[in-house]
Formats: structure tokens, sequence, C-alpha cells
């Protein structure tokens, strides 16, 4: 219930956000469309802790600025390779251990893999992650490590 | 003050169209299609988030409407945020589970489509044999 | 500086281009594609700019969705055939 009177509020911003309008007529308008939606939403069971994962939010104020920087850092690592006249590539699938409880954990676990130029995310079984790496050498160590750690806190886990 | 706006503004655009320039170039440079998505992922990530965080600013500083374009701005940059490591994943598991061997420095691997266990496979059309067509 | 952006984004996707023309397999032409609509969406924004008409940001908004499915749904084909195929071979419709 909590869930869909977030997923309410966060129509209802947008509605008023996108339409610019503050006439009564379109606020009505509004009122009535994101309650239906809302209606229509919880019917058919799809509002839960997957879809709506408003118990990370506070959490994710921390990881999303530390993911941001991590792109940034892994982005100019690609860009030095690709404009090196020589490619040093040794590009392989390697294989990780994700430590996340639950499948959204993992979600995000695998995105943030994916996100970060250098190293995609080829497959998940289990608690099995199957990454493609541009250059091998440089991502078994500490970092992807690190990025598991803070999405399993991310996700609920006590920081050690 | 002014000043200070217009110069960050073109720095996080110069340094926006810089990645994005070079994940074009790696595009066309990278040997095979799984390295080739590390390119795409730089021009998905900080090519198109630096140039929208420059018209961020811009418009920050500019006044005007507020409400209406920053949000309308980092609605776009959460999509595609969100939707591009997806997509690329999607691509690559369709890339292996078609085939496609991924390039190592060993050679095993030269990015071209293998034909799948069972399927009618003649020689001069490797790789431009588009998957999907006999399943 | 808008132009500038602008200039930069359409350079960028002819190179998107040529590897969607030189393949050599279907998923780097997807990958390509995908790739060619993102700049998309970013151009349509930067044009905006340059026009001074925000509005467009809607456009931008559109089109990064339709993308998104579009790539979906490509590699949905490329990989079963069928669009209404289920989404594991032997699999339960979902």
């Amino acid at each position: 219930m909590n869930r869909a009177l977030w997923l309410w509020g966060i129509l209802f911003a947008l509605w008023l956000l996108l339409s610019g309008h503050f006439e009564t007529l379109f606020i009505v308008f509004g009122l009535v469309t994101c309650t239906v939606a809302v209606w229509v939403s919880v019917r058919m069971g799809v509002v839960d802790r997957e879809s709506m994962p408003v118990h990370l939010l506070g959490r994710a104020v921390a990881y999303v600025p530390w993911l941001v920087w991590e792109v940034f850092k892994s982005n100019v690592r690609v860009a030095r390779i690709i404009l090196s006249p020589r490619m040093r590539l040794d590009p392989s699938i390697v294989h990780f251990r994700a430590s996340q409880a639950t499948d959204l954990g993992r979600f995000i676990y695998a995105n943030s893999i994916t996100l970060t130029p250098g190293t995609v995310t080829t497959g998940v079984t289990g608690d099995d992650m199957e990454v493609h790496a541009i250059v091998q050498s440089e991502i078994d160590g500490s970092e992807e490590n690190d990025m598991n750690r803070r999405v399993a806190v991310l996700e609920g886990k006590d920081p050690k | 003050m002014e000043m200070a706006v217009t110069a960050l503004t073109w720095v996080l655009l110069m340094a926006g169209a810089f990645f994005l320039l070079t994940g074009a170039l790696g595009m066309v440079r990278l040997p095979d299609v799984f390295t080739r998505m590390h390119a795409a992922g730089m021009t998905d990530t900080m090519g198109a988030g630096l140039i929208l965080a420059g018209l961020l600013v811009h418009t920050l500083a500019g006044g005007g409407d507020l409400a209406a374009v920053p949000v309308r701005l980092l609605l776009i940059l959460g999509f595609l945020w969100f939707t591009s490591p997806i997509a690329t994943h999607a691509t690559a598991k369709a890339a292996l589970s078609g085939g496609v061997r991924p390039f190592t420095l060993a050679g095993e691997g030269s990015g071209a489509r293998e034909p799948a266990p069972g399927e009618a496979f003649s020689a001069g059309q490797s790789g431009e044999r588009e998957g999907g067509a006999t399943s | 500086m808008f132009a500038v952006t602008a200039a930069a984004l359409l350079v960028a996707m002819v190179l998107a281009m040529c590897r969607a023309l030189l393949g050599p397999t279907a998923y780097d032409r997807v990958l390509a594609l995908n790739n060619i609509g993102t700049k998309t969406v970013v151009l349509i924004a930067v044009l905006g700019f340059l026009n001074g008409r925000p509005d467009f940001l809607d456009l931008a908004i559109a089109y990064a969705l339709i993308n998104f499915i579009g790539t979906i749904a490509v590699l949905k084909y490329i990989e079963y055939g069928d669009l209404g195929a289920p989404s594991r071979p032997g699999g339960e419709a979902d």
C-alpha cells in the first residue's frame, strides 16, 4: 500500500512538472489519470519490492555518486585504450561471484557492471556473473569486489 | 559569474563531445562486437551524460522556466543511464547465443559468426548470414 | 557552442553508421543502430537549445523510449525469428 502511494506521488509529480499547466481542470485530469494508473498496477500485482524499490532510496543517495565517479574513471581508461595507436586489448570472459542476497541486488550489480565501460555482463546464473572485459588484467582486482560490496550495502547488508 | 558559467558549459559540452567521438572511433576501430560494446557504452554514459549536464548548467544559470527544462533533462539522463546497460546486455547475450565467438588475443574467435549446430552453412557467407531466419 | 556539439554528434553518428553498414554480424548493426539512437536523443536536445526551443526535449524523451523498445524488439526478432515467441525456447510465454 505504501508503495502504491509512492507510485501515485511520483506519477502525479511527473504530471504536474511535465504539463506545466496548473489550472483546476488539468489538475483534476491528472488526479484521475494517476489514480486509475495506480489502481490498474495494483490489480495487476506489479507494485512490489522489485518494481518500486523505494526502500533503497536513502542508501542510493550514497551509491549513485560513487557509481558516476567510477563510470567516469573507467571511461577515461577505455578512451585511452581506443586512442592509443596500438590498441592494447586483452578481451576475455571472466566470472565473478555476486554476494547480494536478492535478485534485485544482483540486477543492480549486473547493471552497474555493464554501465561502467570496459566491462559488460553477458550472463547471470544464480550468483555467478559472466562478464566480458576489454582488458582482462585491469578488472580482476579490487575494483569489482568494491562494487560488489557496495551494492550489497545498498541492498541492506551491514557495512563491515 | 557569467564567465564562469559559460566556461563550465563549454567544458562540459566539449568533454561530452570528446567521449562521444572517442566512442564512435572505437566503434570503427575495435575488432569485434563485444569490444565495440565498451565503446558504445562510453557514448551512452559519459558522452550523453556530460552533454546533458552542460545543457543543465546552461539552463540553471540562464534562469527562465526553471521547472520544465531541468526536469526533462534529468528524465532523459536517468532514462538513458537505466536503459543503456539493459540494451547492451541484451545485445551481448543475443550475440553469444547467436554463435558469435568473442575476439581474444589467443586468436580463438574472430568475431565472425559460426554456424549453429545442425545449421546449413556455406563458407562464402560467414558473418553475413543474418541470424534468426532459420529458427 | 551548441552548434559545435551538434556537429560533433553528427560526426559520431556518421562513424556509427559506417559500423552499421559494415557489419559484419547482425549484432554489430543492432549495436550501432542503438548507439545512433542514443546520439539522436542528445542531438534533439541540443538542437532544441540551438534554436531556443527547449520544448524539443519532449521529443527527446519520446525518442529515448522508442529507441530502447525498438532495440529490444529487433534483438528478440533476430534471436527467435518471431516477436510473439516465448522468451526462452521451450519456456512459458511471459
